[in-house]
């Protein structure tokens, strides 16, 4: 039986949480299309992952542990990736979309000839069983339906767009321990990792976002307040980036992080394209903009037009009222 | 001392995505609403290239694949500074998924001959895909690097970046390879007016299929060698947003109790 081969994605150790929801919807489409879902895992001391690749949906793990493959060097993790896939033959195979995911999958899809489909955020099957593949395009303006006419269809899938599966320790399935063959030790030498990103904006519940509206860098402390009251992050608009106020970590948009937070809330940011590609599919949106033509309102569930200097203390002050009497009565009960 | 550094920057016409207008029903993307600018993260691609180039000499190349109209942002990159621009255009080579736009560019690149480095922007702002220029590295055999938002040092022989993948990453990539660049690499200079001048009188060189056919074949390229296929395109709506609009005194109480009752419920 052919398989659906998703790639674990490790950076050090830790498996990176997309190759769950991965494995959840690989186990989806397999049971649907009759196939075996197995999973490739490559990198140093990481055969201790392995058995929660199988608790998340995989039945068989091919693992490739191995001290030369501890840096993330794309020709050798590429080169391991496609002597499996010619291998074992896969019908479909999905890589998480992050950065190196999607440095990776296109060296794969060409050294093995095929179609591949980026950062996806749906993956259906037609009444005829083929796989459609959809994402957004012309930054985020539009949604494609794509065919892939090549064998393995190959997809990268955006992070945060599936459900990850519950965890079945019960759940039993084939370890596999591989060598790795193909290392590369003249192309690509990894001289170690410099920074690390501090805040992850992708993982946020509440996001309150400030753009060209704000006057002064110190003025993101208004945002930081509000933020810290509803236990979410700070994340900008791109004019803020590049005037040098705030890391590129925090940085909402197409070139920036694509966000779905459960609440979006976007102080003084007009709605540009660019941004707008990375936080329209936020689960509830709140806009203040004293600009009442702003297309941000079109995106926006509820839109306040005002000055934010003057409505975010507000605001803050009316929600750490309401919290200490929630607070208050929640003693009570 | 020796040859000449020889840089190639790929890159694309794309419509103004600020200007360009969807059709709701159609799902159409009406191309002619908006102006054909240059990709433009594949600016700061050129940028990179003229910088490395006012450090060592060498030449740039500019290789870009659509319809006629694109020779505008060739010839805006000869204004920029580049040297030699390459403009492949032909019915034979459109309606490419990014598996045949790799074919085509790296036979491009290969009927060029020798070459020390390819830059390109990390994507473009129609596709989005990002996967052409891993892509072109894999066809031609040369290591790459994505996500570059940092050019630490250039020799004759390697290049040291800094990619960034959410964690910075330092790598040292033997020459020839291929970076793809970030917006934070550097800023995009304007045209000079005596390189816009020169622009006017330079060549765009016009090459079809057939200058490739050496290195892929017909069927590789174009719609015919595309492995994917687009079945329906569909303009996401904003209908499902509630759209209240609020004002006045109660505008923030009203919020702040949505934000209670909506974001804080557990």
């Amino acid at each position: 039986m052919s398989d659906i081969l998703v790639y674990a994605e490790t950076a050090g150790s830790a498996i990176h949480p997309v190759t769950f929801e991965l494995l959840g919807k690989a186990g989806e489409l397999a049971e649907r299309l009759g196939l075996k879902v197995s999973s490739a895992v490559l990198g140093y001391n990481i055969s201790d992952e392995a058995p929660e690749l199988i608790y998340h949906g995989a039945d068989k793990v091919y693992v490739y542990d191995d001290e030369r493959l501890r840096d993330l060097n794309v020709i050798s993790y590429k080169n391991v990736l496609v002597r499996l896939a010619r291998e074992i033959k896969p019908e479909i195979f999905l890589l998480g979309a992050t950065p190196w995911g999607r440095s990776l999958a296109p060296r794969i899809a060409a050294a093995l000839d095929t179609g591949l489909t980026a950062d996806c955020i749906d993956l259906q099957i037609s009444e005829d069983g083929r796989l459609i593949q959809v994402r957004p395009a012309f930054t985020g303006n539009i949604l494609a339906y794509i065919e892939t006419t090549s064998k393995p269809i190959m997809a990268t899938i955006r992070y945060r767009v599936m459900k990850k599966p519950p965890r079945d320790p019960d759940r039993r399935g084939e370890i596999i321990a591989r060598k790795p063959e193909g290392i590369d030790e003249e192309w690509v030498r990894c001289l170690g990792k410099i920074s690390e990103k501090r805040v992850s904006l992708a993982d946020a519940e509440v996001i309150v976002a400030g753009g060209r509206g704000l006057k002064r860098k110190e003025d993101l402390r208004l945002l930081e307040e509000l933020a810290g009251l509803l236990c979410g992050v700070i994340g900008v608009s791109r004019p803020l980036v590049e005037e040098g106020w705030i890391s590129k970590d925090h940085q909402v948009g197409f070139s920036g992080n694509v966000v779905k937070p459960k609440l979006y809330i976007a102080c003084g940011i007009s709605g540009s394209p660019q941004h707008l590609a990375g936080m329209r599919d936020s689960n509830m949106i709140i806009a203040i903009n004293n600009d009442p033509s702003a297309p941000i309102f079109r995106y926006a569930d509820y839109g306040v037009v005002a000055d934010l200097y003057d409505a975010i203390p507000k605001l803050i002050h009316s929600l750490t009222e309401a919290m200490s009497r929630e607070g208050r009565s929640s003693r009570r009960a | 001392m020796g040859q000449e550094f020889r840089i190639i920057v790929l890159i694309k016409q794309v419509p103004d995505i600020e200007k360009v207008r969807f059709d709701v029903d159609t799902g159409r993307v009406d191309r002619s609403s908006a102006p054909g600018e240059t990709n433009p993260f594949d600016l700061h691609a050129l940028e990179a290239g003229l910088q490395i180039k006012e450090r060592f000499g060498g030449s740039i190349t500019i290789i870009s694949m659509g319809p006629r109209q694109a020779e505008s942002s060739l010839k805006d990159a000869l204004a920029r500074g580049a040297d030699r621009a390459i403009l492949l255009t032909d019915p034979r080579l459109a309606g490419a998924d990014t598996i045949a736009t790799a074919k085509a560019l790296a036979a491009t690149i290969k009927k060029l001959g020798r070459f020390d480095l390819i830059l390109c922007g990390e994507k473009t702002v129609d596709g989005d895909t990002g996967q052409v220029g891993p892509e072109v590295a894999e066809l031609l055999e040369i290591p790459h690097a994505a996500y570059v938002c940092e050019i630490r040092e250039v020799t004759r022989e390697s290049i040291k970046v800094v990619s960034d993948m959410g964690d910075k990453y330092l790598y040292e990539l033997k020459l020839p390879a291929l970076l793809t660049v970030t917006r934070e690499l550097n800023s995009p200079r304007l045209p000079t007016l005596k390189g816009l001048l020169r622009a006017k009188r330079a060549e765009i060189e016009i090459w079809t299929a057939d200058n490739l056919l050496e290195y892929a074949s017909i069927d590789q390229l174009g719609f015919q060698g595309s492995k994917t296929r687009v079945t329906k395109v569909i303009i996401p709506g904003v209908e499902h947003r509630k759209g209240i609009i609020l004002r006045g005194d109660d505008a923030v109480k009203k919020i702040s109790e949505v934000i209670l009752r909506e974001v804080l419920r557990r």
